[in-house]
């Protein structure tokens, strides 16, 4: 798997692994998470690291970065890195599913509401990577069956605890905001007070309540 | 304590925003015109990062309960203190119960408000009626005005990920088009309107932004991200705006043409450094 390192600004540095607009795959995710829990060391002039879906975005104080070097250690941290099994938290979370877009998800995948609720719930995601809101998690691991693409017009309000599919990935939204992905269900896991419950290594799996 | 009698939409409140978090899906934020907040809070004897008065707009109508030395950088606004006009850029006394009336802008559209001991309670929307409360006030200040940087149109940038995607007609479009900043822009990103631009790349997976990036979304108009900008993004990267040049978007008002310039990393990093230097040596002589 091709992995490159290209800038982003002059105050960033991305680790690309593979195309950009691949389909998400668990073994890659957990090889670059694995990549900045187990083989990277604190560099001078970096100020953060941000995990993307197959991608690790480095923020830098450009005055202080050293490129070349960076570059070269992010290189060798990937070839070092392994796809293991995730070592954080598995999350039981409970789950009303009863989503505005659940009917027409389950005609789309030809499956019956139950059908969809047995699947989904079924399955155990990886927290891939925190985004667009505080406390949002990428989850992998969503069934094939399930994988529906975004709306094309996203809607103005999605209602906070909303559980979605967008694509091959999932997540609940932890605030009200506008959004494009299939609504099916309900989530009432507090997901962001100050910090996020769910981190890149943890797992979930959603009950479906009575 | 401050008094605040009438205050313009979308201001608010803010510091210099938060270093990291983008990995919990935090935005930046902070003041949209930094540098201008840090020569502000300079001028009044503050740290470089102390809250202030975010103002998008006037009217500001504020009652001072405490002596306090002032100073507004940034957008061009019109400052009167018990209706004696002030000056932009320039630290002006006022005593406890003297009327601080700011209209405008009348040029440029952010403009950063200091007050001497900074403003408590954390970056928020600020209404009408609220009493503001300030800190422990530092040194007075020594040295009165500062001069301002000029804002151009111009903003300095350097190829994103995707810039090599597009086609060379295309690329050409990029750095010589006007882009003009459509009125739904704000805190979150300037929308850009011009000839509009195409790649074959649909939506990318999901990976960390920056303020300053140009994101090409379906439609064609590109959108230039502000400090409140999501932590992470799906469009393709055409651009990023350099670091030195980031407080031109603060200034950019709706119908305003940008055009981008083509920059290299050295000298994008030498303009950071220029900027960084100048504050440092601001706060050495104020100090």
């Amino acid at each position: 798997m091709e992995a490159r390192v290209l800038p982003q600004g002059e105050g960033a540095l991305l680790l690309q692994i593979g195309a950009v607009d691949a389909a998400p795959e668990i073994g890659l995710q957990r090889r670059l998470l694995d990549l900045v829990a187990r083989c990277w060391k604190p560099q001078p002039g970096v100020i953060e690291l941000v995990p993307g879906i197959h991608n690790l975005l480095l923020r830098l104080d450009p005055l202080r970065a050293d490129n070349a070097t960076l570059r070269r250690l992010l290189l060798a941290a990937w070839e070092q890195a392994e796809a293991r099994e995730p070592k954080g938290r598995l999350h039981e979370l409970g789950v009303r599913y009863e989503g505005e877009d659940l009917e027409a998800l389950a005609a789309h995948a030809g499956l019956s509401t139950r059908e969809v609720v047995a699947l989904h719930s079924g399955a155990v995601y990886d927290v891939a990577a925190l985004g667009f809101q505080p406390g949002f998690a990428y989850l992998l691991g969503l069934p094939a069956a399930l994988q529906m693409p975004r709306l094309a017009q996203p809607r103005l309000r999605v209602p906070a605890g909303s559980l979605a599919i967008g694509g091959a990935l999932c997540g609940v939204y932890p605030a009200a905001s506008p959004g494009g992905w299939r609504l099916i269900g309900h989530c009432e896991a507090p997901l962001f007070d100050g910090e996020p419950l769910l981190r890149p290594g943890d797992r979930v799996r959603f009950h479906p309540h009575a | 304590m401050l008094e605040l009698m009438k205050i313009g939409p979308g201001s608010r409140v803010e510091d210099l925003g938060r270093a990291t978090g983008r990995a919990w899906g935090l935005a930046q934020g902070g003041a949209f015109d930094a540098p201008a907040l840090q020569r502000a809070n300079l001028l009044v004897g503050n740290a470089p990062g102390a809250a202030g008065i975010e103002l998008a707009s006037g009217p500001l109508r504020l009652r001072l309960h405490r002596d306090a030395w002032l100073a507004v950088c940034g957008a061009e606004f019109a400052i009167t203190l018990d209706g004696r006009p002030q000056r932009m850029d320039w630290a002006f006394a006022a005593g406890a119960g003297q009327l601080l009336a700011i209209d405008g802008p009348l040029r440029g559209q952010r403009a950063l408000l200091a007050v001497q001991g900074g403003l408590q309670g954390g970056a928020r929307l600020l209404q009408a009626g609220e009493s503001l409360q300030l800190g422990e006030p530092g040194r007075p200040p020594r040295v009165r005005g500062l001069h301002a940087p000029t804002w151009t149109p111009q903003l300095r940038a350097l190829p994103a990920p995707e810039y090599q995607c597009l086609e060379p007609a295309q690329r050409e479009r990029l750095w010589t088009q006007d882009w003009r900043v459509a009125p739904q822009s704000d805190r979150m990103g300037l929308r850009l309107q011009g000839e509009p631009l195409a790649l074959r790349l649909g939506s990318l997976l999901s990976h960390g932004v920056q303020p300053g990036l140009l994101q090409l979304p379906p439609g064609g108009q590109p959108i230039l991200l502000g400090v409140d900008a999501q932590a992470t993004g799906g469009y393709p990267r055409l651009l990023c705006v350099i670091a030195a040049d980031l407080w031109k978007l603060a200034q950019a008002r709706p119908g305003a043409a940008l055009r981008f310039q083509r920059c290299t990393p050295a000298a994008a990093r030498a303009a950071l450094a220029a900027q960084r230097a100048d504050l440092d040596a601001l706060a050495c002589w104020l100090a």
